[in-house]
């Protein structure tokens, strides 16, 4: 009855994940430890995802115990907890329906917690103004980033919809673009100059789009994923001007923001940038932010909270905003209380801000430290080498494989990368995602790796690699 | 840059919900009249009450103990150390804990759902159906019913005009089940429900609606709620066959909404899956017939919606298909942890013998028989009222009440431009502060008019309702001509509203 041909035509053309694959191999090799079958490793290290606690980061103990009492309101009358956790959540609950997450709330998320997000903006943004009715929160940052393209695309136009993305870039959001009938316009980020995003390559892009789509949207990650670049505001100008120019709309993923290491590096919003402009720039160039709960230093994934910003937009257009983002009811409670806790962490003079400060200081340290080591080791093996990581939860090392590599792995029907990722996890119980999951230039091949482990993880895994790409170089050599 | 003109025509084709223009105007007005006390004016209510959708907890239901407990310990493991829970409850949080990537909550999980849940699922479906088969792989998880649906719809989705793909929708049907299909760009075949029959499904009013449709677009699948939402029919054995039967004649997916199955109170009744029917029913059907079935966390008894899961079951799928609902899945990742641990907890709740059985079964049968109850109540009061007419529900969480109107508002709502129930519910709610769910009707040659009353409400909300809409005549009375009802004079005596001319 219902083929598979006879499924729509957008959703066939996605591409399928890598991680299938390896997630599987990953899971047989998990039992086959538990089943006690000799191997090389003990344990597998997991740094596919951008997911700090499966990596092993401790989760923040304020917002585990907020949580928890905004679930089980007993725990809030009991003595265990801290004056301010329980403050703060009796005041969650109170911005609740019936007083519990179980209760739909409003479609832009609960009234009060929409407005501590827009303070946190002006905070963050040295005193650009923030209206909450631009913000709106979504079940995690992709969700929102599809509502907002759904907007902009048609999937029925000729020639279709165009998005500028970034080259390399997670599969995830061009496939949701081409779920949506779009075309993904690819810009390549300049590896050499540790990823920068250069005008010129903005221009070429669009350039190349001419007679096979109609770009509509520039899509930018800042800090970057999986090149760990941080825009300069000299950057961001540019980029700005170049979307004002050929009106395009600007979608900035800003979900790493609190991630930057780089000595020299600093993260500055897209939106503060715009504001900083002045008109008739800051009042014209249409803007869509995304942040989320589940990077930095809550790292809280599972949780599904995520925000759109959005600036600029005509007000009608916004209507239908609305219209999509009410189709899903409304993100999820607990997702929206850990934004809360993002945008209003514990201060100093609280009960739980030594505690909170000395977590989440340990995260910072821990992250720059294996943001150091993974350059050292990485750049001193043959083969392999690495730009500094600025910002993000990742390194990109690249791939110098030799010519027997690359033939043994399409004699095998895989990309080379992807072999090497496969025989990275078989071998030395490392489990990475392999560049091929980042529609990356021909010819180049990379792995991109999660640093948000703890220091002692960071230093298995540089060891395991080490040896394992020791081998490897040997064998195909 | 962007301007109307450039929406998506999709989105801008995207039907406007009464039930969220109404919603906005009942914020508002709470607003106003939360300002008026305070400056000591005389209002005819107090409060507004909203009894247009199901939301338990906002209705002041509690949460279930178990549940809040065991995610609670999810949430805070440092729980599972001290003694302030039960020791049941520990156990369960831990074992969740340990299906849990790093042991946290925050971590992600597979896109369609975490093994252990999807597991237990699994096997909750077979206990449900007395022993027919159910397998993990074919469950999946999603951030609830909207979502779940909306990822098979899309997969349906293709053609233009009238090749464009096509769904028989039941007539009532969930107010939010439209806007839905608009989104994915297909076409809504109407199907009217019998409710002369208490809303049953009409074999030949299924073939009548088919035809008519493959006219405009090309059926693939057909919709259908059991128990109904928000008609409150429980289908028999019977009825789900002859359903099947035609799904398969004529080539249709079945999408069967299984939502409030733990809420069925007609008496003589129970649930009975569409899938157990199927599998009870000769091979030729239970090897081909293709189905999916939806379940999620906003069930009567646990009113969990905030949370955010819910699954489908998939029978009879083609795999390559079942790739792409995983595919779809993945760009996603939106089903919160604590959503997919409460879904683990809703389908293997206490059993006897288990320390947290006692409090837990005292719950659900609370729930259960205010349900029971307040279906009663209400539609006999509003059965009785005069311009109204309530079939009796048989399960579910809401009444589908009809209104006659008068000419007269349905002339009023057509220079306003808004549909006739939709003025109504305005009415009523500017009046009154009671804001009810305006009925669907889509697409209806002869049009009539109804209204959605959530009774999955505390028994005082209800009378309190109740109360509101039997009062003295208002201006929506004023505005009526001199009244025909003679058969009614009597409650007509007793000065009940009542909208009919």
């Amino acid at each position: 009855m219902f083929a598979i041909h006879e499924t729509s035509p957008n959703v066939r053309n996605m591409k399928q994940l890598q991680y299938a694959v390896l997630a599987k191999r990953a899971s047989r090799i998990k039992e086959e430890i538990r089943q006690r079958v000799r191997k090389p490793f003990k344990d597998l290290i997991e740094v596919y995802w951008g997911d700090p606690h499966r990596g092993g980061v401790k989760p923040l103990t304020f917002v585990q115990q907020v949580l928890a009492a905004c679930v089980y309101p007993q725990l809030v009358d009991s003595d265990e907890l801290p004056v301010d956790v329980r403050q703060r959540a009796e005041l969650l609950l109170k911005g609740c329906a019936g007083g519990s997450v179980g209760s739909y709330t409003a479609t832009q998320g609960v009234p009060q917690i929409v407005h501590r997000i827009s303070e946190f903006i002006t905070r963050r943004d040295g005193g650009a103004p923030c209206d909450p009715e631009n913000i709106y929160i979504s079940p995690g940052s992709q969700w929102g980033l599809m509502n907002v393209l759904n907007v902009l695309v048609d999937a029925e136009a000729s020639p279709r919809a165009g998005v500028l993305t970034p080259r390399p870039c997670y599969l995830t959001s061009n496939q949701s673009m081409v779920a949506l009938g779009a075309v993904a316009v690819p810009y390549d980020l300049c590896e050499e100059r540790g990823w920068e995003l250069r005008v010129e390559e903005l221009r070429r892009a669009l350039e190349s789009a001419e007679g096979v789509c109609r770009p509509v949207a520039l899509y930018v990650i800042n800090p970057g994923n999986p090149a760990g670049h941080v825009q300069s505001r000299k950057s961001m100008r540019e980029v700005i001007r170049f979307v004002s120019e050929n009106r395009l709309f600007l979608l900035a993923d800003e979900v790493y923001q609190d991630c930057v290491y780089g000595e020299h590096s600093e993260f500055v919003s897209y939106k503060r940038v715009l504001t900083e402009m002045g008109p008739p720039l800051s009042d014209t160039v249409e803007l869509a932010s995304f942040h989320s709960a589940s990077k930095g230093f809550m790292g809280e994934c599972g949780l599904r909270g995520g925000y759109v910003e959005l600036v600029n937009l005509d007000p009608a257009v916004m209507k239908y905003i609305y219209t999509l983002f009410s189709a899903d009811s409304c993100a999820p409670v607990l997702g929206q209380f850990a934004l809360d806790l993002l945008a209003k962490p514990p201060q100093p003079g609280d009960p739980s801000y030594p505690l909170y400060k000395e977590e989440t200081q340990r995260i910072r340290s821990t992250l720059v430290r294996n943001v150091k080591r993974v350059f050292e080791v990485v750049n001193s093996l043959p083969g392999l080498c690495c730009q500094p990581v600025e910002g993000g939860a990742f390194a990109f090392p690249r791939l110098h494989l030799p010519p027997k590599a690359i033939r043994r792995a399409e004699e095998m029907g895989m990309q080379p990368d992807m072999f090497y990722c496969t025989r990275l996890l078989e071998e030395a119980g490392v489990l990475v995602c392999p560049g091929c999951e980042f529609e990356p230039k021909e010819g180049t091949y990379h792995f991109r790796c999660c640093i948000m482990v703890p220091e002692d993880v960071m230093e298995e895994l540089l060891r395991r690699l080490t040896s394992f790409h020791t081998q490897f170089m040997t064998d195909f050599s | 840059m962007s301007s109307l003109q450039q929406v998506n025509p999709t989105v801008r084709g995207i039907r406007a919900s009464a039930h969220t223009r109404l919603h906005r105007l009942a914020t508002h007005i709470a607003q106003d009249i939360t300002q008026d006390i305070t400056q000591g004016a005389l209002k005819p209510f107090k409060e507004v009450i909203d009894v247009s959708a199901g939301d338990p907890h906002t209705a002041g239901f509690k949460p279930v103990t178990f549940v809040r407990q065991v995610l609670a310990a999810c949430l805070l493991p440092r729980l599972l150390e001290e003694e302030t829970l039960p020791l049941d409850v520990r156990r369960r949080a831990q074992r969740l804990l340990e299906a849990c990537e790093g042991g946290s909550v925050g971590s992600y999980t597979a896109s369609s759902g975490m093994c252990h849940v999807r597991q237990s699922i699994a096997e909750f479906i077979v206990r449900r159906d007395v022993g027919v088969p159910s397998h993990a792989k074919d469950i999946f998880i999603s951030s609830g019913l909207q979502r779940a649906l909306m990822v098979f719809i899309k997969l349906l989705a293709g053609g233009q005009e009238e090749t464009r793909v096509g769904v028989l929708t039941p007539v009532p049907c969930p107010h939010t089940l439209p806007a839905l299909l608009d989104e994915a760009r297909l076409a809504l075949a109407p199907y009217r429900l019998a409710e002369g029959r208490r809303w049953a499904v009409d074999v030949d009013e299924l073939h009548r609606a088919l035809k008519s449709a493959t006219e405009r677009c090309k059926p693939r699948a057909i919709y259908i709620s059991n128990p109904g939402n928000p008609t409150g029919h429980v289908q028999d054995r019977k009825s789900i066959e002859e359903v099947i039967r035609f799904a398969a004649a004529e080539r249709l997916l079945l999408l069967v909404d299984e939502v409030y199955q733990d809420s069925v109170y007609g008496p003589g009744r129970r649930f009975i899956s569409y899938k157990r029917v199927l599998f009870e029913m000769d091979g030729e059907y239970s090897d081909t017939v293709e189905l999916v079935s939806f379940h999620s966390l906003a069930s009567a008894h646990m009113g969990e919606g905030g949370l955010m899961a819910g699954y489908m079951e998939l029978v009879n799928i083609d795999p390559e298909v079942m790739h792409f609902v995983d595919t779809m899945l993945c760009t996603d990742i939106s089903t919160p942890v604590t959503g997919q641990l409460a879904l683990d907890l809703m389908v293997d709740p206490p059993r006897p013998g288990d320390l947290s059985f006692d409090t837990y079964s005292q719950e659900i049968l609370l729930t259960r028989a205010v349900l029971s109850q307040n279906a009663q109540r209400a539609q006999e009061f509003l059965n009785d009222l005069p311009g109204m007419s309530c079939q009796p529900a048989m399960g579910g969480i809401y009444l589908y009440p009809r209104l006659h109107l008068s000419p007269h508002i349905i002339e009023k709502a057509k220079t306003l431009k808004v549909e006739p129930e939709d003025l109504y519910c305005q009415m009523l709610l500017e009046e009154k502060g009671v804001l009810l769910g305006a009925g669907c009707q889509y697409g209806e040659t002869a049009p009539s008019y109804h209204l959605r009353l959530c009774i999955l409400v505390l028994p005082d909300t209800l009378e309190e309702v109740l109360a509101r809409l039997a009062s003295p005549p208002s201006t929506v009375m004023a505005a009526l001509p001199a009244r025909e009802g003679r058969r009614h004079g009597e409650h007509f005596v007793t000065h009940q509203w009542c909208p009919l001319c």
